[in-house]
């Protein structure tokens, strides 16, 4: 019987989805690019090319046949290089969403259950953390740290984790209420049992969502960083570093310039598109509460 | 509500102070410090123990701290490293820069972004609405860098109708024309890289708005469709709106990092990249305390502005 | 049928109403095909559970539909007049000044950032042309007659500053601002207190008797009304199941319905202290709203034939109908074999 209604609930959910995807093809088709960067950027190492091999004789050549999107100014392939930045970028932007997102859950789970003067000065803490600006703060903290991917994961995962651990706070703070944890508080269950069976698995559906959003987030300032000169570092690069790189030779490789920033848009876009999607999943109510 | 302001703003003091500290903290604990800046390997120990002295990094760290703070608060933020130069005259002249830079650009990116999203929540779902949105959704997307190197690459490389550097030409300093052609690009780049997350703003609390149910009240009792757009709904979007305008207080000090930094703009952000890039701690450690504070005395703004036209705020003790 | 119920001064016919949305491919019949008429001067109450349709009934009436939904309707006049050949214009100046519409939520049903004097002043302006000073005499006349004490201070205030029950006395002092014949008061009860209600409810009786205007009071609660309505209309799953004086419909009620909801009541009249009955089951979707009768799934007297077709009204009096295929005595004569066997 309750599975039943679990089913029947689950088949609700997809069904909203189906109807949203109906509404918006736009997504559908945004949905299906990122899919197909996304294949490329894991099967990179697995292609016949090769981003770092240099080939002085043919420089800036504009796209050809041999070359998808033409050589930049070292004759290296750049359909090879806009993989690979794609690779390294949707990695880190990847890599620092799990980062941010851990921090986040932990502190706003431990801020929600402690309550009291560690809520407090966690969120305290938090609020500091939001008066800097990003940019400023990021920059600053990077030049803590050795350049490269592991350094750029960090700093992107160290600063944006603020916006989740509220969320996770507020919603543990409500789920605190509910009787079902407080039976189990009084029955003696531990602390850790609890939140990993009742906390994690309710602010799951929140989590998913501030996923697919601090994954478009974290590209966006991968991109900026590394545009600015203090993210992804030569001969590695990303999709901002590539821009950077294009800025010099703009006026006569134009593409150069475009094709990444198509890339980074079109991912982003996705990626937010899919966020929409998973609310509407998590909470059907968004897409049929149009009251009335 | 005076009691209220009183609190919001006694409450704001210790953030700042805590920035303070936590700024400090950062450049103290940073692997290399300012003393490597100014000396080489070369040095002898002891011309090293005479530059600290003179600078003040042979005392403890909290004296340093007091120092530096009670520096901070008399106006003088000391001197760059590497031009020896005084931060304060350097961000005298660039703080301005930004300011004109950053404020007409926001101004206009926040007066286009409240018309557009009143104009997109009013036709939910219509075609206007439609527009309205696919364009914040792809804005949202779009990195301002990129739509920076298209404005050069259009305007500045293929037509060559404006200049892609700096504010003025050489020897045209005073010339109002020539400020302008050096300001449209990194202004329309601010504008439009400002603009998409307002309109969504703007139209998301507009849905809302309509959807409350005093709507329904007023056209039960006969209101018509513009009454409840501009006695009703409008007022209710641009309350939160107007106060959201304390947040671009932080934008006057950094907000422009990236644009400024492409157009070689003479402001504050090219200065705090080359200070990065420098390691000139000072500046940094000023710029990250200034904005900072900017970004507490936006929020205080915004709360002091909420608590002054929100009926509703304005007997809370 | 029409015909044959008492003919008087109809200040509000309707008949066959039917409305429909349609949300993301999805059809919804929330009123299906209601007829109804309030004669001048009397409060019809509308009874039913939530979902039966009876706002949206109203809000068809009104033309308060947003833009997905369909109004269709047979006949639809209003104090002599066609509503249905009028245009959006023409309905939206009756809107507030003919007819007015209050509702259940006075939290919500006033702008935050408004005085009360304003609300009050701008339909008075609106509809009745006065200017400023006027208008503020007038708010201040109408906030006294629904009893708000020191008018003239109110008048300044936002709706924060008012309680759930002044304001709804506030938003029935715009109704009143331009003496309509019709007043609408969707569940104006259901969101405060009880003690407040009570004061409420006395509150729009008396301002009828005064004033003369008809009322139509929807509610979920037939207990409310008993005292208030002068006749009583059923609605379930979209149509209009019971419609009868109030004496009729709770002393001798002939839908099965009707008589479940008056066993899940307490009896107004009766010092009995009769167990309340529940009424099993939930109401239908209106999404595809069964073929037959809506009420069959959950009536204990239901027959197959009630599962395939909806019956047509019987009518038992000049005011009294329902719609079931079984009379009044053979429910009766049916309750009395359930009861013995159960």
């Amino acid at each position: 019987m309750k599975k039943e209604k679990i089913n029947k609930d689950k088949s609700i959910r997809i069904s909203s989805v189906k109807l949203a995807l109906k509404h918006d093809k736009v997504a559908v088709v945004s949905l299906i690019l990122l899919g197909i960067i996304i294949l490329f950027a894991l099967l990179a190492p697995f292609l016949p090319m090769e981003p770092n091999a240099t080939d002085i004789a043919n420089r800036l050549k504009e796209p050809s046949f041999a070359h998808w999107f033409g050589t930049d100014e070292v004759g290296r392939d750049y359909f090879a290089r806009v993989i690979y930045g794609g690779r390294v970028s949707l990695i880190v932007a990847f890599l620092a969403m799990l980062t941010s997102l851990t921090i986040g859950v932990a502190a706003g789970t431990i801020a929600g259950l402690s309550g009291g003067i560690i809520d407090m000065v966690l969120m305290r803490f938090v609020d500091i953390l939001h008066s800097i600006p990003w940019m400023v703060l990021v920059t600053v903290v990077s030049i803590f740290l050795n350049p490269g991917i592991q350094s750029i994961i960090i700093v992107i995962g160290l600063f944006t984790w603020m916006e989740i651990a509220r969320l996770v706070r507020a919603e543990t703070l409500s789920l605190k209420e509910r009787e079902f944890i407080l039976y189990a508080g009084f029955s003696g269950v531990g602390t850790w049992k609890i939140i990993i069976s009742h906390i994690i698995p309710s602010v799951f559906p929140t989590i998913i969502v501030a996923a697919t959003t601090s994954i478009a987030d974290a590209i966006m300032m991968e991109s900026s960083l590394s545009f600015l000169g203090v993210g992804i570092q030569q001969p590695m690069s990303s999709w901002g570093s590539l821009l950077q790189n294009a800025q010099g030779t703009m006026q006569n490789s134009f593409h150069m310039a475009l094709i990444p920033g198509l890339l980074i848009i079109i991912t982003i876009f996705a990626f937010n598109k899919l966020g929409n999607l998973l609310r509407v999943y998590v909470e059907p109510k968004v897409m049929s509460g149009e009251k009335e | 509500m005076a009691r209220y302001i009183l609190k919001r703003i006694l409450t704001a003091i210790p953030m700042v102070f805590l920035i303070t500290v936590l700024c400090f903290a950062l450049m103290h604990f940073a692997p290399y410090d300012a003393i490597d800046a100014m000396t080489t390997p070369k040095m002898s120990q002891e011309t090293i123990n005479l530059i600290k002295a003179k600078y003040g990094y042979d005392q403890p760290v909290y004296v340093q701290y007091i120092r530096w703070l009670d520096g901070i608060m008399n106006g003088n933020f000391g001197y760059s490293i590497v031009t020896k130069q005084s931060i304060a005259s350097d961000l005298a002249v660039r703080l301005p820069n930004t300011v004109k830079l950053v404020l007409p650009a926001y101004l206009t990116a926040y007066f286009l972004a409240v018309v557009l999203g009143l104009l997109a929540g009013a036709n939910k779902n219509k075609r206007t609405d439609k527009i309205i949105d696919a364009i914040s959704s792809v804005g949202i997307a779009v990195p301002s860098f990129w739509f920076a190197m298209l404005l050069i690459f259009a305007l500045g490389y293929k037509l060559k109708i404006l200049p892609i550097v700096g504010m003025h030409a050489v020897g045209k300093e005073s010339s109002i024309a020539d400020f302008l052609k050096h300001f449209i690009m990194p202004f329309l780049t601010l504008t439009v890289s400002f603009m998409p997350a307002n309109i969504k703003y703007v139209r998301s609390s507009t849905l809302t708005q309509f959807s409350e149910d005093y709507v329904m009240v007023q056209r039960a009792f006969g209101a018509t469709k513009s009454e409840i757009m501009f006695k009703h709904v409008c007022k209710n979007v641009l309350l939160p709106v107007v106060t959201r305008f304390g947040m671009a207080f932080r934008l006057l000090i950094t907000g422009s990092i990236i644009t400024e930094t492409v157009f070689s703009w003479p402001g504050v952000g090219p200065y705090f990249i080359k200070a990065i890039q420098g390691m000139d701690y000072p500046i940094v450690m000023i710029i990250l305390v200034l904005s900072s504070t900017m970004v507490i005395l936006g929020n205080l703004f915004s709360d002091i502005l909420y608590c002054l036209i929100d009926p509703r705020i304005k007997e809370m003790g | 049928m029409e015909e044959t119920l008492k003919k008087k001064d109809k200040i509000l016919s309707a008949a066959d109403i039917r409305t429909t949305f349609h949300t993301h491919g999805r059809t919804v019949q929330a009123v299906r095909g209601v007829s109804l008429y309030v004669e001048s001067g009397e409060i019809l109450a509308v009874v039913g559970e939530s979902g039966s349709g009876k706002s949206v009934l109203m809000k068809s009436v009104m033309g308060l539909m947003p833009d997905n939904a369909e109004v269709k309707a047979d006949q639809l006049t209003f104090a002599g007049q066609d509503m249905l050949g009028m245009d959006q214009e023409q309905l939206r100046k009756m809107r507030g000044k003919e007819m007015a519409m209050i509702f259940q939520d006075p939290m919500t049903a006033l702008n935050p950032l408004k005085t009360i004097g304003s609300h009050l002043m701008e339909v008075l302006k609106r509809h009745r042309g006065m200017d400023k000073e006027a208008a503020k005499k007038e708010a201040v006349a109408v906030l006294n007659q629904v009893g708000i004490p020191s008018p003239e201070k109110r008048l300044g205030q936002y709706p924060h500053e008012f309680s759930g029950g002044m304001r709804q006395r506030v938003l029935i002092a715009m109704a009143l601002c331009c003496k309509p014949k019709l007043l609408i008061a969707d569940e104006p009860t259901t969101a405060l207190d009880v003690t407040i209600q009570a004061q409420i409810l006395d509150l729009l009786k008396s301002l009828q008797e005064e004033t003369g205007m008809s009322i139509i009071l929807i509610t979920h609660d037939l207990g409310v009304v008993a005292s208030l309505s002068h006749r009583i209309a059923v609605m379930y799953g979209g149509l209009l199941m019971e419609e009868g004086t109030t004496e009729e419909i709770f002393y001798t009620p002939k839908h099965p319905y009707t008589r479940a909801l008056l066993h899940a009541v307490p009896k107004p009249h009766s010092g009995s202290k009769e167990r309340l009955e529940p009424i099993p089951g939930m109401a239908p979707s209106l999404i595809d709203p069964p073929s037959g009768c809506p009420f069959a799934e959950r009536c204990k007297f239901a027959c197959e034939r009630c599962t395939k077709e909806i019956p047509q009204y019987r009518t038992y009096s000049t005011t009294q109908r329902a719609l079931c295929i079984y009379s009044g005595e053979e429910l009766d004569h049916k309750e009395g074999e359930v009861e013995s066997h159960g």
